[in-house]
């Protein structure tokens, strides 16, 4: 992958100023009619899912107080596992997102959600909606583009510690709510350069860290206590269930950025964009993950992620009824709309941050290219 | 001596917890510690959304028909409900296509004690949002958001001798609720009622009976044909009526008059008002952005985002993206009317909403009072 402005051959050359806001004005009217439809449909949906979660996380916490029964375990191990999978993506992900907040309803508000996820709501929404989702794909703006601890871009700076990185995306991917409250916390950038006396820092951190401490109360000390003589059954079952959460999120993410055929763009290339190039940096930043509606449910709807990213805020059920007319647009424009099954993107994007470990194979002649013009077109 | 809070914020000094005080208090935080980050709470709504502790809720427990435009429904509170005093309302929250709605309902039936049911007696208004859902759609069973009922249109505690209710289409449903109290039993009461024809009368029958039974005399005013009732009107039928202890509910065109005729009279003491419609707000371009707790009121004009508004007048705003997807921006409206940029929809709050509003993607539309 090369930022787009450096491609010998421009996937939106054949675009003008104007298609690009045409663009902009159809995928408007695809986000203000399926909003416009919101209604009491939609609402049982996510109450429904909700109490889904909750009975199903109540059950399994049941069943595991008497893990040492071995089928005790695998069934509460089971079902805590999907409880917490939808509780961090098609619910809590969503809700932070504000994709539920027109409903008005304090309980169901991304201002007022908490997530089973040791980053604070209140961080990870900035990182995520504020930064991520404005800079999609923008290098050296958008942290996602391999979470500031890989190379998954040509265009990233090779580092001799890349080499590891198959490994450390292995072990993020295995304690990946820890990476993310890093993340979320700019872990690396803060403490290297020497802002770890900086009070909102500290302030920061703290919350993070009380977070954390209440997280692992509840799982690692709390039910494995009330589990009595399983309180080791009970504590490797919640461990285990943090762990496939913890792998299935990452797998799943990785999906929405990485794979090949996702594009990425320059810093320059988004000064003074307009809504339309807005639109259409998150059309080729972003890939999908086909499937049964099963998948797409585990997956919080972000095996859409292309039209998730498109309408950041449009409540999750929605995105697979938009998706007609999204790839009918892509057609029509002569886009690529990546796609794929979750093994072959999963594949992809681990084969990149395998491939991008090592430095590129020969240096770029980057002045050649450097006044490639942003997400503008040819004719532009 | 420990102190501690009120939910006011005050400060006071308490005396040390009861042993059994002390040890709920702690399996509380135990409880709380094993289900975070939800509270115990989440998990009791799945089951239980009327106990004690909860929320305040109801559920309908029925719905009966009064008028061809009118039904009264019946709900049962939640345990924390604490009565209501005749003549006094509810606001009541209903989900009408999946958003939640907030509206007043005088309680329009006799004070049951902290358990029994309550009702409430709603009229449909033409394209009326949330009086056409209950009154065409609420369904037995659905649970709704309740407050403690407010207001102090109410009686006194020992009732006056003589006492005039005039009263106009819904505006008969606080003095329902006095009537139905046995509040005004032995009392000389005289009802002035307006309603179009006999059969939009709610309560027409109930009321026709209470007359016949001698509890009030019942003067019904059939606007169609009678036309609206004038003070001349009122002096003819209730000739004594600035005499009178009076209560009044109605559209506010009647309200005001009978307001300066009181108060010309020197008796403006005597009449209690009631007004069902709050002052309108006229969605206009632009208006006044008040940031209630940061002190600083702006005129913004109606392509200007309540986010840059604030900004510009030195208010700290929570912001994010600025381009209407993060939701970094949302501040509760407490009161006015606000214009979405993107797609001209309006969005009106009256106090007590505290309707979330995006500030980054919406203009005021007339004068507007920001909780931040
Ligand atoms: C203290 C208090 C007590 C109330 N008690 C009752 C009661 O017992 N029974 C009852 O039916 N209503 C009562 N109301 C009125 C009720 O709260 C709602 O305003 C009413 O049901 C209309 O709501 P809506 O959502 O249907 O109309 P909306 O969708 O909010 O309004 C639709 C249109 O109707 C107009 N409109 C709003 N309110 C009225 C009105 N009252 N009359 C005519 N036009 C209006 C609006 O300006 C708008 O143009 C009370 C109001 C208050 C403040
Ligand atoms: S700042 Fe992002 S929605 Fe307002």
């Amino acid at each position: 992958m090369t930022v787009l402005q450096r491609k010998p051959v421009n996937p939106i050359a054949h675009l003008t100023a104007e298609d690009i806001e045409v663009i902009g004005k159809e995928l408007d009217a695809i986000r203000d009619r399926v909003m416009a439809d919101l209604g009491e449909r939609d609402a049982r949906y996510i109450r429904r899912l909700i109490r889904t979660q909750r009975s199903l996380e109540l059950g399994s916490r049941a069943v595991l107080l008497f893990s040492l029964f071995p089928p005790a375990w695998i069934v509460g191990t089971a079902g805590l596992s999907i409880a917490k999978i939808l509780e961090n993506m098609e619910i809590g992900h969503n809700i932070l997102h504000g994709q539920w907040d027109w409903m008005r309803d304090p309980k169901i508000h991304s201002t007022t959600w908490e997530w089973d996820h040791v980053s604070p709501a209140e961080q990870w929404k900035h990182s995520h909606n504020e930064l991520h989702h404005r800079y999609t794909n923008v290098i050296g703006k958008d942290n996602d583009l391999g979470y500031g601890i890989m190379r998954v871009d040509e265009d990233q700076r090779w580092h001799p510690l890349h080499l590891g990185q198959p490994l450390w995306n292995l072990i993020n991917a295995c304690f990946f709510e820890y990476g993310i409250a890093a993340y979320d916390l700019e872990l690396g950038r803060n403490l290297k350069k020497g802002r770890h006396r900086d009070p909102a820092f500290r302030a920061r951190a703290r919350a993070v860290g009380r977070k954390i401490r209440r997280q692992v109360l509840k799982d690692y000390v709390l039910h494995p206590l009330l589990s009595g003589p399983s309180f080791l059954s009970t504590l490797a079952a919640t461990f285990t269930a943090n762990l496939v959460r913890n792998l299935w999120s990452h797998s799943v993410i990785m999906c929405g950025h990485f794979p090949e055929g996702v594009e990425t763009f320059e810093k320059t290339s988004i000064e003074g964009e307009t809504r339309g190039e807005w639109y259409l940096r998150q059309m080729l930043g972003s890939a999908n993950i086909s499937g049964s509606r099963l998948l797409h449910i585990m997956s919080g709807n972000l095996s859409h992620q292309i039209e998730h990213h498109l309408f950041p805020d449009l409540p999750s059920n929605r995105y697979r009824e938009v998706v007609p007319e999204v790839r009918a647009l892509f057609d029509r424009y002569g886009l690529k709309y990546t796609t794929g099954s979750l093994p072959r993107q999963v594949f992809s994007a681990w084969k990149k941050v395998i491939r991008f470990s090592l430095p590129n194979r020969r240096p770029r002649d980057r002045a050649n290219n450097r006044s490639a013009p942003a997400l503008r077109t040819s004719g532009a | 001596m420990p102190v501690c809070r009120d939910d006011r914020g005050m400060t006071t000094t308490a005396q040390p917890p009861s042993a059994p005080a002390s040890l709920r208090r702690g399996l509380l935080r135990l409880a709380a510690a094993v289900t975070t980050p939800l509270l115990p709470d989440d998990y009791l709504d799945l089951v239980a959304p009327l106990r004690s502790g909860a929320d305040l809720r109801g559920r309908i427990v029925e719905v009966r028909p009064e008028t061809p435009d009118a039904a009264t429904i019946v709900i049962q509170p939640g345990r924390d409900w604490q009565g209501h005093r005749p003549g006094q309302y509810v606001r009541l929250g209903v989900d009408v296509d999946g958003v939640r709605q907030w509206r007043s309902y005088s309680v329009t039936s006799a004070p049951a004690g902290r358990h029994g049911p309550i009702t409430i007696t709603v009229k449909a208004i033409p394209d009326g949002l949330v009086s056409n859902h209950l009154v065409r759609h609420a369904q037995p069973g659905t649970i709704v958001q309740l407050d403690q009922a407010q207001g102090d249109f109410v009686l006194p505690a020992t009732p006056p001798a003589r006492v005039l209710l005039v009263t106009a289409g819904s505006g008969i449903t606080p003095v329902m609720g006095m009537l139905r109290s046995g509040a005004l039993a032995g009392v000389d009461v005289t009802l002035v009622h307006s309603a179009p024809t006999a059969a939009d009368v709610i309560f027409g029958a109930a009321l026709r009976d209470l007359a016949a039974a001698g509890a009030l005399r019942l003067v019904e005013r059939h606007t169609k044909d009678d036309g609206q009732l004038s003070l001349v009107d009122l002096a003819a039928l209730v000739p004594d009526h600035l005499e009178r202890e009076t209560w009044a509910c109605g559209p506010a065109g009647l309200l005001d008059v009978l307001t300066a005729h009181w108060d010309a009279a020197g008796h403006r003491e005597r009449l209690h008002t009631e007004q069902f419609r709050p002052t309108i707000i006229s969605p206009g371009e632009g208006g006044t952005v008040t940031f209630g707790r940061s002190g600083v009121t702006v005129a913004a004009d109606g392509s200007t985002p309540l986010l840059e508004a604030g900004e510009g007048a030195g208010v700290l705003m929570p912001s994010g993206c600025r381009m209407g997807i993060c939701y970094g921006c949302v501040l509760p409206l407490r009161q006015g009317a606000v214009r979405d940029l993107r797609n001209g929809s309006l969005t009106t709050a009256v106090p007590g909403d505290g309707v979330l509003v995006q500030t980054c993607v919406s203009a005021a539309a007339g004068p507007c009072d920001l909780d931040h």
